[in-house]
Order: C-alpha cells, then sequence, then structure tokens
C-alpha cells in the first residue's frame, strides 16, 4: 500500500500544569526561595530530605510546623551520579553537559536528586563534595538551587545570594510545571485509507467479514468482534442526525464556529455507525433527530477533517425513528 | 487458592513498526492467543489490558484498543495504566472470586512514537523530580552506579549481561536487538550514560502481547499442558529514589518470599531487567543459582515493548512450560524508576 500517513503531534498544557503544594513540601519550597535546605527529623530520628507529607517507611504523619524540622547542609556529599551528555534545551536545569546525582546534605539521611555543574564527568565522584549554587532570582522552585558544584577540602559554600521578597510575598503554595512531549504519530493503515479518501471527495468505510456491517472511518476492526476489516467500500456523503447538542459554550476550540452552533451524530447511509459533525445551513432550534442532511465538501479537499466543513439539511422527509433506533 | 493457568500467549515486537496503528497492531496478537486457547471469544469472561496514554499522546488508549478485542455483546473489560503483567494480576484475582472462569489478557505500545526515556520523567515525583527531567536511562545509571559501587562488581559484568542477552536472543523471532557478541568488543563502545553503554539500556521497541488465563478444569481442557500460576505477589517501595537502598531489591526480594520462589528448583526465569545491572540485582533478590536459565529469550534488552514487556515475561516462562521445555519457572515484572516496584509470578507444569 501507499505510505502510511503520520502527523507530528505536541502535547503541551498552556502556561504548564499548576499543582498546589501542601504545607510540608510548601515548607521546604519557602525555604528554598529563602536560601536554605530544611529537612524533618522522623520519628526514628532519622532526617528525610526532601520532606513529604509521610515518613515514607511507616506513612505516619509529617508535620508541616515544629522543631522536628531542620536546616540541613547546605554542603553534602554524591552518593551516585551519571553523565548527561545532551541536555534538553528548556527542560533540565544546565544547557552544557551536566551530572545528575543523589546528593546527601550534610545532616541528612537521605539523599536529594539534582544537577551537578562540574564539567566533565571525570571531574565527579562518589563521596565527593559539593554544595548548592543558588539563583539570585528564587521562587520557591526545586531549581532555586541552579546546581550543585564542586566543593574543594576546607572550602566553605557560597551563601544564596540576598534576595528581596515582595511586599506582599507568603509561604509557597504552588509550582508550575510546564510540560511539553513531542510525537510523530501513525495514522494506521485503516485510517490511512479514510484519510486518503477525504482528499479526494469519498468517504472511505470499511466491510466487517463475518456481517455486513460497514463501518465508516474505520479503524482497521469490527468493534463488535475484533476481526480485521481489510475490504473498504465508500459509504455516501449523505445521512441521518441521529442525536446532536446545541453547544452555547464559546472557544472550546479554535476550528469551533460562533455559538450557538450544533455538533451531531449522523448515521451515513451505507454505514453502520455513526460519525461526528456540525450542523449549519438550519436555524439550531430546528435541528432535529432524523433529519436528512449532505457533507459540505471544503473548496480544497485534504487528507484530513477539514474536507467536510460541515453537515446541511437535503430538504429530504426525516428519516423515521426506526431507521436509525439502534445506533443511538 | 483456585488453581489458575496461562493456557496461550502470542507477542509481537519490531523495533518501529513503520504503517500500523496500536490498534492494528493488538488485532494479530489477540487473535492468536484467542484461537490457540481454544476458548471462543465470546465465551471469556474478563478483559485486561494494560497500556500508557502518554506513549502515543493521546487519551485514552485502551478505549481505541478494544476495538481489536470485540465489545459486542457488552464484556466485562478492566485496563491498568501499568505494565500488562499488572493487568494479569488484577485478572488472575477476578478468577479467583470463581465469577469467571477464563481472561484475556493484553498489553500495548508504541514506544517509538515519542521519546520514549524524556517520557519516563513524568512518571516521577512531580515536585522535586519531573522539573528536572531526570530520563529513566539517568535513573537507572544512578542505581546502576550505587550497585557497582556496593557489590565490587564492573562493567564488564554488566557486558556479560548484554552479550549472553543478545546471544539468547538469536532464537527468539520478537528480539529487536541480537547478535553474537563477545564482552570485548561490547566494551569497546562509549559510555552513553555513566556507567552504562547503549548495549546495557534496552532497544526501544513496539509491540503488543496477550495471555489467555483459565482456571482448573477449563485450562486442563484447552491445554494439554497448561503452566500453572502457583503464586503472584508484588511489592513497592518509596517513591524518592533518595530514600531507597538502591543497591538491592527489597521489594523484589519480599514478593519473591512470599510467591514462595525458594520452595523449588528454578529452571527458567524471566525478569523484567531493562538494564544490564538490573538483572544482577534481581537474580540477587529472586535468589536464583546457576541452575536456572535467566532470560534465554534475551530479555527486555533483547524486545521492551514497554506496557508489554512484563506479561512477555510470564508469557515466556509459561510457553516453555506448556512446551514440556520447564517444569517450574518464575516471571518477574517491574514498574517505576529504579526497579520500584515488582511482581513475582511461579509457573509450574504437571506431568
Amino acid at each position: 500500500m501507499a505510505e502510511t500517513f503520520t502527523a507530528h503531534h505536541v502535547l503541551e498544557y498552556p502556561g504548564g500544569y499548576t499543582r498546589s503544594v501542601g504545607p510540608v513540601i510548601g515548607r521546604f519550597l519557602t525555604a528554598l526561595r529563602d536560601g536554605r535546605i530544611e529537612g524533618v527529623r522522623l520519628a526514628d530520628g532519622r532526617v528525610l530530605v526532601p520532606p513529604t507529607e509521610y515518613d515514607p517507611v511507616t506513612s505516619q504523619d509529617v508535620a508541616p510546623e515544629g522543631d522536628h524540622w531542620v536546616t540541613l547542609g547546605p554542603a553534602g556529599r554524591v552518593e551516585t551520579w551519571t553523565w548527561v551528555r545532551e541536555p534538553r534545551p528548556g527542560k533540565h536545569p544546565l544547557d552544557r553537559p551536566f551530572a545528575f546525582a543523589l546528593i546527601r546534605p550534610d545532616g541528612a539521611d537521605t539523599a536529594m536528586l539534582h544537577a551537578v555543574d562540574c564539567g566533565s564527568p571525570d571531574a565527579i565522584t562518589v563521596g565527593m563534595r559539593v554544595a548548592p549554587r543558588w539563583r539570585a532570582e528564587r521562587r520557591g522552585h526545586v531549581t532555586d538551587i541552579e546546581a550543585w558544584v564542586p566543593l574543594a577540602d576546607g572550602e566553605e559554600p557560597q551563601p544564596a545570594p540576598l534576595r528581596v521578597p515582595a511586599e506582599d510575598e507568603g509561604p509557597v503554595t504552588g509550582i508550575v510545571s510546564p510540560v511539553r512531549l513531542e510525537y510523530d504519530v501513525t495514522a494506521g493503515e485503516a485510517t490511512t485509507r479514510y484519510l486518503r479518501g477525504l482528499a479526494e471527495g469519498r468517504i472511505v468505510g470499511a466491510r466487517a467479514p463475518s456481517s455486513d456491517d460497514v463501518y465508516a472511518a474505520s479503524r482497521g476492526t469490527d468493534p463488535r468482534t475484533g476481526e480485521p476489516t481489510t475490504v473498504e467500500v465508500e459509504v455516501r456523503d449523505t445521512g441521518v442526525v441521529t442525536t446532536f447538542c446545541v453547544v452555547n459554550i464559546p472557544g472550546l476550540s479554535e476550528l469551533a464556529p460562533e455559538i450557538p452552533y450544533v455538533s451531531a451524530q449522523i448515521l451515513l447511509d451505507g454505514a453502520d455507525n455513526t460519525f461526528f459533525g456540525l450542523i449549519r445551513g438550519i436555524p439550531v432550534d430546528e435541528v432535529r433527530m432524523g433529519l436528512r442532511v449532505r457533507a459540505k465538501w471544503a473548496d480544497e479537499l485534504k487528507p484530513d477533517h477539514t474536507s467536510i466543513e460541515w453537515w446541511e439539511p437535503t430538504g429530504e422527509p426525516d428519516a423515521p425513528y426506526e431507521h436509525y433506533k439502534d445506533y443511538l | 487458592m483456585r488453581d489458575v493457568a496461562v493456557v496461550s500467549f502470542a507477542y509481537q515486537a519490531v523495533a518501529k513498526e513503520p504503517t500500523r496503528s496500536e490498534v492494528e497492531m493488538i488485532v494479530p496478537v489477540v487473535r492468536e492467543a484467542v484461537a490457540a486457547s481454544g476458548i471462543d471469544r465470546t465465551e471469556i469472561g474478563f478483559t485486561c489490558s494494560g497500556s500508557l496514554d502518554y506513549l502515543q499522546g493521546g487519551p485514552f488508549a485502551f478505549v481505541s484498543g478494544l476495538d481489536a478485542v470485540g465489545a459486542w455483546p457488552p464484556i466485562r473489560e478492566s485496563h491498568v495504566e501499568m505494565d500488562a503483567a499488572w493487568a494479569l494480576y488484577e485478572a488472575w484475582v477476578a478468577l479467583q472470586t470463581g465469577e469467571v472462569d477464563s481472561a484475556l489478557v493484553y498489553g500495548f505500545g508504541k514506544s517509538s512514537t515519542g521519546d520514549l526515556h524524556e517520557i519516563m520523567s513524568l512518571q516521577t515525583d512531580p515536585y522535586y523530580l519531573a522539573p528536572l527531567w531526570p530520563s529513566m536511562v539517568d535513573l537507572a545509571a544512578l542505581q546502576a552506579r550505587a550497585y557497582l559501587d556496593a557489590t565490587g562488581r564492573d562493567e564488564k559484568d554488566l557486558a556479560e549481561v548484554a552479550a549472553r542477552s543478545q546471544r539468547n536472543a538469536l532464537a527468539n523471532p520478537a528480539a529487536v536487538r541480537r547478535g553474537d557478541v563477545d564482552v570485548d568488543a561490547l566494551l569497546a563502545a562509549p559510555v552513553t550514560h555513566d556507567p552504562l553503554r547503549d548495549h546495557d539500556i534496552a532497544p526501544i521497541t513496539d509491540g503488543a502481547a496477550a495471555v489467555v488465563l483459565a482456571a482448573g478444569d477449563l485450562a486442563r481442557s484447552v491445554c494439554a499442558r497448561p503452566a500453572w500460576i502457583r503464586a503472584i505477589e508484588h511489592r513497592i517501595e518509596p517513591h524518592s529514589p533518595g530514600v531507597r537502598d538502591l543497591t538491592r531489591s527489597e521489594s523484589t526480594r519480599l514478593a519473591a518470599q512470599a510467591a514462595g520462589v525458594g520452595d523449588g528448583p528454578v529452571d527458567v526465569a524471566e525478569l523484567h531487567a531493562q538494564f544490564s545491572h538490573e538483572e544482577l540485582l534481581l537474580a540477587e533478590a529472586l535468589g536464583l543459582g546457576g541452575a536456572t536459565a535467566v532470560n534465554p529469550s534475551g530479555g527486555p534488552l533483547a524486545a521492551n515493548p514497554v506496557m508489554s514487556t512484563g506479561l512477555v515475561r510470564i508469557g515466556e516462562v509459561a510457553r516453555r512450560i506448556t512446551a514440556g521445555e520447564a517444569t517450574r519457572g518464575v516471571a518477574h515484572a517491574s514498574s517505576g524508576p529504579c526497579l520500584q516496584q515488582n511482581l513475582v509470578c511461579v509457573l509450574e507444569g504437571q506431568d
């Protein structure tokens, strides 16, 4: 068969995910903003950093206030490390090769993951002394430490640069996490056949091998039985509205028309499944179940959903309920 | 406990599936497993799958996955956003209730679609870890160094695991990395994620796998030598790698103990080791000795169809038992960074 379509997809939430951090993580992040690493002393005396709301071994609560909170380090020791040869721009804390390491701050019994900026994998060893390099602009985030740096024998850690808090600044209550992932998605063989059809002004379906059912825009199987559908058939670009809704919410997508508009399921002539489409060419309050509609094809046909702009009434009499009752 | 067995297994994997969608990859695998089970599709009592929406970057992959199964008349169905080994665990529990006598379990995923190693960063803690974007390989490498440091083993030990995996994979049609390689040649390659080299890291793999489970007499009637699940256990460790002892796998040890791995000889073990050091670490935690063939399929270093890799371990052990090549075997599945969660399944044939 001809080449399968692929598309480049980006998964990204505008502005990043906003997360509430709660009082325990919030206190740790507030301390980072102040240029301090804080941990908590657990019931058995171990000091946990970074702190969680619970003892990771016993699940006992960790109180957000009290004298079990202790200031640690800021210097620490590398417990294990690996070298990142190709930093990911916009994601990794540094734009040059660096080490990821588990670092145990002085006074702690656990380690925290962070970056070590030491130039080369030859410059880092297990047990090496390191200290945080603080950002001047801190916001209550794990990257308020830009990276950790090697600490020579007898050398004192650099204190965090002074930072003037905003007047109305309170404890850290949340973080924003941008997430961006990229994909090259394959449409698959059946969907490629369907998309190719759209570019030719046809709606391609497939017939189930063990029944006469025809699925418009088939994904390659009879969804009732799981059997592969290989027999291609063309279905008509006319059909019947089975069910619909009037949309009164603006801005649902960039492609959405002005409100109010109608989204509908359409049982295409010659198909045994329904097809999603917008209904136009009729006042929204006159759209009804059983309405006969026809595809309004775009002037420029492409192998994607923009080839069918909307569906409009054919003017034929409505289909009887019996015709579509099994497709609701 | 009710006797439950694996009665069929089907599996396909390639480095990069060029044309088929996830659904189209599942179809032949599910059909093969169901046909080989001798149980009619409409008679299967429960269906459970494992997949990960982030692999494709689209929502509800498992819903479209059902197009490959046949869900009419409506079926009893469930899904885990985990490796399908945990879907098998859920199906095993369903069979224990006595409500159903058979189950179809399948897993699927196309790791080649996105950047798998980066995607897996998102399963880490969202406050302290994910904002730094450590990849799954970075995290594994931290464990590898901690393990080597604590045990005195070295990169040659890792290369020996990788070389054996690639040689074993010569006989595995689903392997995407195989070869008659020797340790010195492997060690000549550059370190890419200190202390790991590319051969220590499971290859990117697209694939799907399916298993049919049956209980008691049904299993005996459809399969000449069912692979009976004698025990299945899983344990999890704390979330943060910094609070764990990365030099050993305590969750595997406890699961193995609860499953009674050491109560008899282990002919074969298939381990969900996506990195060379993980195989060594797991074999120790499971208490495996020299008499056990470890990852005779080549293991995940030969093919790593994410979300099926653990289920494939169970299928590979079951297949050898059903074929009469083994009597008692252990399958292991893992989830989370640095072997955070581990499932151990003891399978046995009966003559």
